[in-house]
């Protein structure tokens, strides 16, 4: 994993542990899907898109939903729109 | 300016010489082949009545991975594994009124033990995925469940730790969704229904034998277990046709979970008694799938949610952009009142208007229906369907109920009672059920008003139930687990409204003297509550207060915590303490 992802995946699960904070952030697999793992439902999870434009700036269209099923993959997306907004 | 009333070009083709007068639920039965007297049971008249028929090698089900790849499921080889799971619970010691428990996601697995199971006259009562150990401890235990099918996965997070609380579970039997094999205490589905037989497990239960169990809130007390008998495929089966015109070619997409009664009325019992094929999903809600779903599996019937909707408005034109959706014929809502917006944007969006359905667990099936054949009033509930006599009465404590016949007055919605789906009991609680009839007539709780057409019209609830993204969850039941916490002195539930969900849990708590208030708490507070009660049932907001209003008998006024979070006038107070 690229170092400058770490602070990325750390804003994440603070932004998870504030939704659903019974969360055992050690028990978490990373690549296995998060709503398996976590309870969240729909508004949980329309709670944490909200809580990452927010706190993190980043608007994530409703078409991009499906490429943020794991904390590998969420990460991965927004240090991807992240950096694109550096570069540009 | 939008017209009051969109008109439907169906009626004539529908209604031919007003067909409404020539509706009688005798003549349903007939339909589906019902003797007078003769045995009624669900799943042979959903299955094994097609499996024998030229509809035997149609799919009965599409199931949807994660991935979209489709798994069909036809009419003969539901019955054929029905018939297996079915005389597995009967090796199990499975009677006809024992009653099985299912606690899946939308799996092939859960609709195979659901019918496996109605099939041979156990009852049948759904769990949501995602409640929590207490409302499932809960509900087994009021219905002394002797048979739980489950996943490896929702066992190890749920029921472990409350297995030892139920006494009367004898099995569960384990969909290994984790792949880790064998688990102690609970017996492998794919075992199970390997070893049993597959010869007709059916047994010959009768129309008011008990079928279905549906959990439903109220305000006071744990949730109501709603008893169903197998007649009430009569109600699912004709209101299918006529309030959602519902035809045996039609490919059918009920988004509901069949943990809810709409999931199992539906999208199980009654597109599978008309004889169409049902997409289900495994998926949770995703925008852009459920846009991909509707164009290219070519859904033809689309029976779904307000909150889903107002999802999908929320996502944006871009969203449905280069999209056709040529083979949807029709759409229909449940769950709480659909706003006239979401019918307008359906216009331009699928160019079909969604029409509003009203019902709820203890009516069993759609009572009150913008039907196809009949002009939509966006806003309005519909008007009640063949079979259904609905009025508005005037109900008030310590007088006799009394039927309002001046049209555009508030009262409650009442039904005459004697309809194939309608409740037949709150299991255990005779005088629960007793309060819900006056006389021949059924009161729904649910404040309505007619218009001089016969409309019926959503105001709003004569008690404190919540309705979140269409789910009913009762206060007293979220305000029981927040007060299991030691710092907890009270604490009072109401539903905030919300854009999105219609309403959204929020618990007002008071804490004990020497417990001071901070964020960790809250959070503290606010994880005590989801790993008891799972994320549906557990508020989205905690707020602390000095000390909640009451009754001068004691009681919260939960009516008070709204008023002051809406910001209104809190009325009359003569009754605070």
């Amino acid at each position: 994993m690229p170092l400058e992802q770490e602070p990325i995946r750390a804003r994440v699960l603070e932004i998870i542990k504030t939704l659903a904070p019974e969360m055992d952030t050690g028990k978490l697999v990373a690549d296995a899907p998060l709503r398996k793992q976590i309870d969240l439902d729909s508004m949980d999870w329309l709670n944490v898109l909200a809580a990452i434009h927010e706190r993190l700036g980043v608007n994530i269209p409703e078409a991009d939903y499906s490429q943020l099923g794991t904390l590998d993959s969420i990460v991965a997306y927004l240090a991807a729109r992240l950096s694109r907004r550096t570069q540009g | 300016m939008r017209p009051r009333v969109i008109r439907q070009a169906l009626r004539a083709e529908s209604d031919p010489g007003g067909g409404a007068e020539a509706f009688s639920w005798a003549q349903v039965g007939r339909d589906l082949g019902i003797r007078p007297g003769g045995p009624v049971n669900m799943a042979y008249l959903a299955v094994d009545r097609h499996a024998d028929s030229e509809l035997a090698d149609k799919p009965a089900f599409r199931f949807l991975a994660e991935n979209r790849s489709p798994h069909d499921l036809s009419y003969r080889e539901l019955a054929r594994l029905t018939d297996r799971f079915g005389n597995a619970l009967k090796s199990l010691g499975v009677q006809p009124g024992d009653s099985i428990f299912v606690l899946c996601g939308r799996r092939c697995e859960l609709y195979v033990a659901v019918l496996g199971a109605l099939k041979i006259g156990a009852i049948v009562s759904p769990l949501f995925p995602a409640f929590g150990p207490e409302p499932i401890r809960n509900r087994m235990a009021q219905a002394a469940g002797k048979v739980l099918v489950t996943t490896a996965s929702a066992y190890r997070r749920k029921v472990e730790p409350i297995r030892g609380e139920l006494p009367s579970l004898r099995h569960v039997v384990l969909v290994d969704d984790l792949g880790g094999g064998v688990v102690p205490e609970t017996r492998g589905w794919d075992h199970l229904l390997h070893a049993a037989s597959d010869v007709p497990a059916l047994v010959a239960t009768t129309a008011g034998d008990p079928a279905l169990l549906h959990f439903t809130s109220g305000t006071t007390g744990m949730p109501k277990g709603a008893l169903h008998v197998h007649a009430a495929i009569l109600t699912h089966y004709a209101t299918a046709r006529i309030a959602l015109d519902l035809r045996p070619d039609d490919l059918f997409w009920c988004t509901a979970d069949p943990g809810w009664v709409t999931g199992m009325s539906y999208g199980i019992l009654a597109p599978l008694a008309v004889g169409a094929t049902c997409i289900v999903d495994e998926a949770e809600f995703d925008a852009a799938r459920w846009v991909a779903i509707l164009e290219s599996e070519g859904v033809n019937v689309w029976y779904t949610a307000p909150t889903a909707i107002r999802m999908l408005m929320k996502a944006g034109p871009m969203l449905f952009a280069g999209h056709a959706f040529a083979a949807l014929r029709f759409i229909a809502s449940v769950g709480e009142p659909l706003n006239p917006e979401a019918v307008w944007w359906s216009m331009e969006t699928f160019r079909l208007p969604i029409h509003d359905t009203w019902w709820q667990t203890e009516t069993g099936g759609i009572m009150v229906a913008n039907a196809a054949a009949d002009d939509i009033r966006p806003g309005a509930m519909g008007r009640p369907v063949p079979g259904i006599v609905a009025h508005v009465v005037r109900h008030r404590a310590g007088e006799p109920v009394t039927v309002i016949e001046t049209p555009e007055t508030v009262g409650e919605l009442a039904l005459e009672s004697g309809w194939p789906s309608m409740f037949g009991a709150y299991l255990g609680q005779p005088e629960r059920y007793r309060e819900c009839f006056a006389g021949n007539l059924y009161l729904s709780g649910d404040l309505v008003r007619r218009d001089a057409d016969g409309y019926f019209w959503f105001v709003g609830r004569s008690d404190d139930v919540i309705k979140t993204a269409g789910h009913l969850i009762g206060p007293f039941e979220v305000e029981s687990a927040l007060m299991e916490h030691q710092a907890v002195a009270e604490a009072g539930v109401i539903g905030k409204p919300d854009a999105l969900a219609g309403e959204v849990i929020k618990a007002f708590v008071a804490l004990k003297h020497d417990v001071v208030p901070s964020d960790a708490l809250r959070s503290e507070l606010l994880a005590h509550a989801r790993r008891r009660l799972g994320a549906a049932v557990a508020p989205k907001e905690i707020a602390f207060v000095e000390c909640l209003p009451h009754t001068r008998s004691g009681k919260i006024l939960r009516r008070l915590l709204k008023a002051r979070e809406l910001g209104l006038s809190e009325g009359d107070s003569s009754t605070l303490e």
